[in-house]
This record gives C-alpha cells, structure tokens and sequence, in this order.
C-alpha cells in the first residue's frame, strides 16, 4: 500500500451527511474480480448525467476541485454497505485523505487498510475546513500524518489518530505479513480456545 | 476482583490474541467463523494467490453464491450479465483450490448468507463472526459477535483467522413492554434509528436488553441486529436464553450430544455482569412504537406510519434543512404529505432482514384472501432455498401467487439490485429491506422500508397502509 507521510493538494467540499457507499460506488461497478478501473464510478450518478456527460454542478467536475485530492466531507460518510470499492475508486481518483465529523466503522478500516487518511475532527473545525475548500482560493492543504497536522490558508489544525493505524499509513505496511509474524502467537491462542471451547470445532456436513 | 464487564467486552476479551497498542484499544481479534459470498470475495482470494498464502482454516468457512444470481421463479445457474457470472466462476475455483465449502446456485441450502448460516446452526452463542458484508450484525441475536469487514480484511482473516480490531464502546438499548399487535421487530429498529440517528451508534456495539427483547423470537432478533448497522452500529447483541437454545438445538450443524450439553451451559451463563457500565444507554418504550416508515434517502428519515413528511423549513439547523430537502426532492414528495397517501407502483418482500420463514407468514396472513392492487408489481424473494421449501409446504406460495405475488428463487435481489431485479428510475417500491439510499435498488428508484406485514397492506392498497387498519 502507498505510504502517507506529507501530502499536498487540493480540497474540496462535500458538507451533505450520511453519503453512503451505494452513492460513492454504485452496484455496476461491483461486478469485477479486481481493483481496477474504479475511477469512473466515484460518485457517478452525482458526477454524470443519463447520457455520461458531466454534471457541472457536482463540485468534482468544477475546476479547481477536478484536481482534489482531499475530501471535507459530512458526517457519517461511507456509511452503509461494506464495499471496498468505494474506497478502491476514491484512491484512483487520486484522493488520498477524508476529513469530517465521523465515518462509518467499515468505511473507517477500509480506507486505512488502502492508504486513505481518514481523518475526524470536532464539528466547528469541520466548518472552518469547509469554508476554506468551497473557496478556490484557499482550498489548497498541506496534511503531515507525522505530525499529525493540517494546514490551510496560513491555519493549522491537529488531528488525532490510533498510534497503530499511524504506524501503518506512515510505512504503507501490509498487515497480513505483518500478522503472519504472530503465526505462532495465534496457533497458541487458538489450542487453547478451542480446548476451552470444544463446540467450536466445525460439525461435519451431514 | 475484576471489574465488571459488559457481554460486548467479554467476547472480545475472550477472543482477544494480542493487544496491538499500549491502551489495549487495538487488539488483533481471533474469528471463530465467517461466511463468503461472490462480490466482496474476489480481490482477497487474488491477494492471497499473489503472495502465495494459504486460508488459516478452511474448514470454519462457508461460501454462498447470493448477491448476483437470477430469482427467477424457475432456477437456473444462469447469471443475469457476464461481471456477475465471471464473479461466481471465480468464486467457485477460489471455493475448490483453497478446499471451502461452497453453496452454489444450484445448491438446494442456497440462500442469503445471514439467513442460511443461521438455519444451518453455523452461528452459535459467544463466536466472533467477521464476514465481507455489513449486515453480519444479524448473528448478534444468538450472542455471537457479527461485524461486517471490507475485502482487504476478508484477506488477512482468511490468512491469519484474525483481524486488526479497535475496540468499540458499550451501547445498551433497552426495550421494555409489550409491542403492540401489528407492530414488529423491524418497526422497533427503524424506530430506534429514528430515535438516535444514522450515526447515533458509530464508534459503538449495542447490547439489546428489556423484556420486548426477551419476548422476541430468533428471528425477530435477527431483524433487529441484522438493522443496528444502518445507526452505525458495528456488532449488536442479545444475551442467549432459553428461547436461543430451543432454536438451536435441532439444526444441522448445531453441537450434538455431550458436546450440546457442554455449550448450552457455557452459553447460559453468556451474560453482561450486573453492574457493568455502559457508554451509553437508551431506552425505548414498546407500547409507544407504531408501524414504521422511512419518506427519505437514509434509514433514519422515518415516522409512524400515520404521520406527515416533514416540512425543511422547520427544521433546525441548515444542514437539516438542506438533507430534509433533498431527500423530499429525489422520494419525489412534498412537504406535510400524509404517507398513507403515498401510491406505490412496486412492493418487495425480500432480503436478510426479512425474508424469513415468520416474515413470510406475517405477509401471507395479511394478503389471505386479498388481491394486489391493479398497477402494483409485486414479488417475493424468500431468504433461503429452504426457507422457499418450507414456506411451500405450508401453502404460503398459493397465498402469495393467488394474490398476485410473484414467488420467486432466493438470493439477495431488489435489497441492492445487483442483479436483473431493479426498480426503474422514478419508481417507487414498499420494500422490506434495510436502506433506502438514493439508487439502492435501482438509478432513480425510490424506496420506501416497511415491515413485511406492511409491504403486504401496500401492495394491497397501492398505497402505503398502517397494516392495524386491516385488523392484523
């Protein structure tokens, strides 16, 4: 996964609550067996008309924001279904951070297993970040996971985040390898869960 | 002395492998079992080929073909478009090279996955279950802890029969009294979402309690924690009891003999301690609740079934002004409209929420006798292929096709519309599923989320109806 560390760019505002994974990636672009080509479903029914054009009043089709690589969004965003596309399209639309009040507990993972900084920060911070992405001139942000900071138009904004989940944006780990180094650890877990618990053990299909 | 702890703490302590930071806030969570379908599967069995890695523990895992195949009233194996058949193929070579179990389409325990790995006995009291799809809640009505995981975390679950976990806040709802006749389980979830908010449970794991609760049965409390998702919820449970145990007992995959005795006692004493403390409390009255609908785009814009939209202009604040207001536009409502007067041109009974063999009896009782009204499209989805049995061995197929219904082939169908089923935009469906977003169950579609019993009196009526009017 591509590591967070300092990244620059563009935001864009998306105040609306609770947008939902079914509007970040509707179900036609849930029929591949692969990551790619998720781009153009991002948002799609917000970002283009019955006949595929372009919706100029969506924010993303809007210079500057066609260019956003961050997102100050509503609260609740991501909510709903589990799908990974949604955040598989995000990153492919070149976002790399969220910003807002709260996200969805699925959507919240899903994103920091993909290298999207999710970030959440209290409601009144939240609007001064809108106010500064709704304006082309100061939506420009500089976020640093290091030292967890946020900065635009000459202001700064600290965020918190889990020391665990910093550690692996920062290095773009890739937990299952990470996870295999505890085999043991879990083999050790599972003996004596299973002793304790015996019925766990999967009956045979009839 | 320990202190005491909730039943949410004590299943993540008792399947807790590592803390992952210092404040134990992160831990790496052992999964005792977990369900697959076709659409969420495929990148983490491609991840897992590429790093050459192979699944923990094949055996504890079930596949089910559910989300993208046909329901036609006759089955076939056919899928309805070639991304949804590339994604069954690869799921069943995915199923065979890593030796999982699978349920085909043509299998005859085919069904919605949280409705057949509950009516097969794969769920049991005190499990973690992490599965590719958000509506793993509904195992919490066994007292199991069922969360939904995206397709990254399929992978490292798959690999490592753990996941990265952060712990979640004890929420406890309380719901006590007697429901009222005509309203259900679904009404007292969509009333609770109505009550806290769409994110009144993020960050938390509900704990149901209250003497409503008790009186429900498995499938009831399946409804319920299969909908504390759509609050944010990430994990829902109820404490087994006696009435968990019944339902157990005689499934096929549930524990026989000394080793049932075993669990069933283990699982009797599966229980928050008395003085353990909550994040949060909220309690609900059952005598107040009334038949539930949404009029908007997200599952916490709903009322009583005789109630009025709502006016934007009232509303608080602006940004509830602005949502009111573009929910109203897309449902294509007006202000202040009574919901009974609401026509549908579609009524869909389906989907893991409530497409149940009870949910299915809720539905035939009200459409006895009754006739779908001219102009309404009406189609059930049973839950599971042995749900559908079932349900044609108690004459409920002739009820549902006599009035009008289509009696269809399970799988997840309309809820989401991944496959052929899907409504036309502009359309507007009484539905019993779980979310009525913008597009869910078709590009322009609009959903309205009832009960079973409700979708039924609408269906009848062509209009929303408080299903009490028919003296159900």
């Amino acid at each position: 996964m591509e590591p967070f560390q300092t990244v620059e760019g563009g935001a864009a505002a998306m105040p609306a609550a609770n947008i939902d994974t079914d509007v970040i990636m509707p179900k036609q672009f849930l029929k591949g067996i692969d990551r790619k080509g998720l781009a153009r479903g991002v948002f799609f029914d917000l970002r283009f008309d019955e006949a595929g054009g372009p919706r100029e009043t969506f924010v993303l089709n809007q210079p500057p924001w066609t260019e956003a690589r961050f997102l100050v969004v509503g609260p609740n965003f991501g909510c709903g279904s589990s799908r990974e596309h949604a955040v598989w399209g995000l990153a492919q639309l070149g976002i790399r951070a969220l910003i807002g009040t709260s996200f969805a507990g699925i959507f919240f993972d899903n994103c920091a297993r993909n290298g999207l900084l999710a970030i959440t920060l209290p409601a009144d911070e939240i609007e001064t970040l809108l106010a500064l992405a709704a304006d082309p001139a100061t939506c420009r942000f500089t976020i640093d996971l290091a030292e967890q900071v946020i900065e635009g138009a000459g202001r700064q904004l600290r965020f918190e985040i889990d020391a665990s989940r910093k550690h692996a944006l920062l290095n773009g780990l890739d937990p299952v390898g990470v996870t295999l180094a505890r085999a043991d650890e879990i083999r050790a877990f599972e003996a004596a869960h299973l002793a304790a618990n015996p019925w766990l053990a999967p009956a045979a299909a009839p | 002395m320990t202190p005491p702890r909730t039943l949410y703490d004590k299943l993540v302590d008792a399947h807790t492998v590592a803390r992952l930071d210092e404040d134990g806030s992160t831990v790496l969570l052992y999964v005792d079992r977990s369900v697959l379908n076709e659409y969420t599967s495929p990148q983490a069995f491609t991840g897992l080929r590429e790093a050459g890695r192979q699944v923990w523990a094949p055996e504890r895992l079930l596949g089910v073909v559910d989300h993208v195949n046909a329901t036609t009233p006759t089955r076939t194996a056919e899928m309805p478009d070639p991304g949804g058949a590339g994604q069954v193929a690869y799921f069943a070579r995915n199923c065979r090279d890593f030796g999982i179990e699978l349920f085909d389409i043509l299998h005859p325990m085919q069904g919605i996955e949280h409705v057949v790995a509950p009516e097969l006995g794969l769920i049991l009291p005190g499990m973690v279950v992490a599965a590719g799809d958000s509506h793993t809640t509904t195992y919490g009505a066994f007292g199991a802890l069922g969360f939904g995981i995206g397709t990254s975390d399929i992978e490292h679950m798959l690999a490592t029969a753990t996941v990265v976990y952060r712990r979640l806040a004890p929420m406890q709802v309380v719901v006590d009294g007697r429901l009222p006749l005509g309203v259900t389980a679904k009404d007292v979830v969509m009333a609770l979402i109505e009550t806290i908010g769409a994110d009144g449970a993020t960050g938390c794991a509900i704990e149901f309690t209250g003497q409503t609760i008790a009186d429900l049965s498995v499938e009831g409390r399946m409804t319920l924690c299969n909908m504390a998702v759509e609050c944010g919820a990430r994990g829902a449970l109820i404490a087994p009891d006696q009435t968990v145990l019944d339902y157990l007992k005689p499934l096929a995959r549930a524990p026989k003999g000394d080793a049932w005795t075993a669990a069933a006692d283990a699982w009797t004493k599966l229980k928050a301690d008395p003085e353990a403390v909550y994040a949060r409390r909220v309690v609900l009255q059952a005598e107040a609740i009334e038949p539930m609908v949404t009029w908007g785009t997200s599952p916490d814009q709903a009322a009583s079934v005789r109630a009025r939209t709502p006016n934007p202009e009232t509303e608080a604040s602006p940004a509830r002004r602005r949502d009111v207001a573009r929910a109203l536009d897309y449902m294509g409502l007006q202000p202040g409209a009574l919901l009974e007067e609401i026509r549908i041109d579609r009524a869909f009974i389906g989907s893991c929420t409530n497409a149940r063999i009870e949910d299915l009896r809720e539905a035939a009782a009200v459409l006895q006798g009754r006739q779908v009204a001219e102009g309404v499209r009406a189609m059930v989805v049973p839950g599971s292929s042995a749900v559908r049995r079932q349900a044609e061995a108690e004459g409920l197929d002739r009820i549902f096709l006599n009035a009008g219904f289509e009696w269809r082939q399970s799988g997840c169908s309309m809820c989401l519309a991944m496959n052929d089923d899907v409504l036309a935009p502009g359309e507007r469906c009484a539905s019993s599923t779980n979310r009525n977003f913008e597009g869910r169950q078709g590009a322009g579609g609009r959903t309205h989320l009832m009960s079973p019993a409700m979708v039924a009196a609408a269906a009848v009526f062509g209009r929303i109806t408080d299903v009490r009017r028919l003296g159900a």
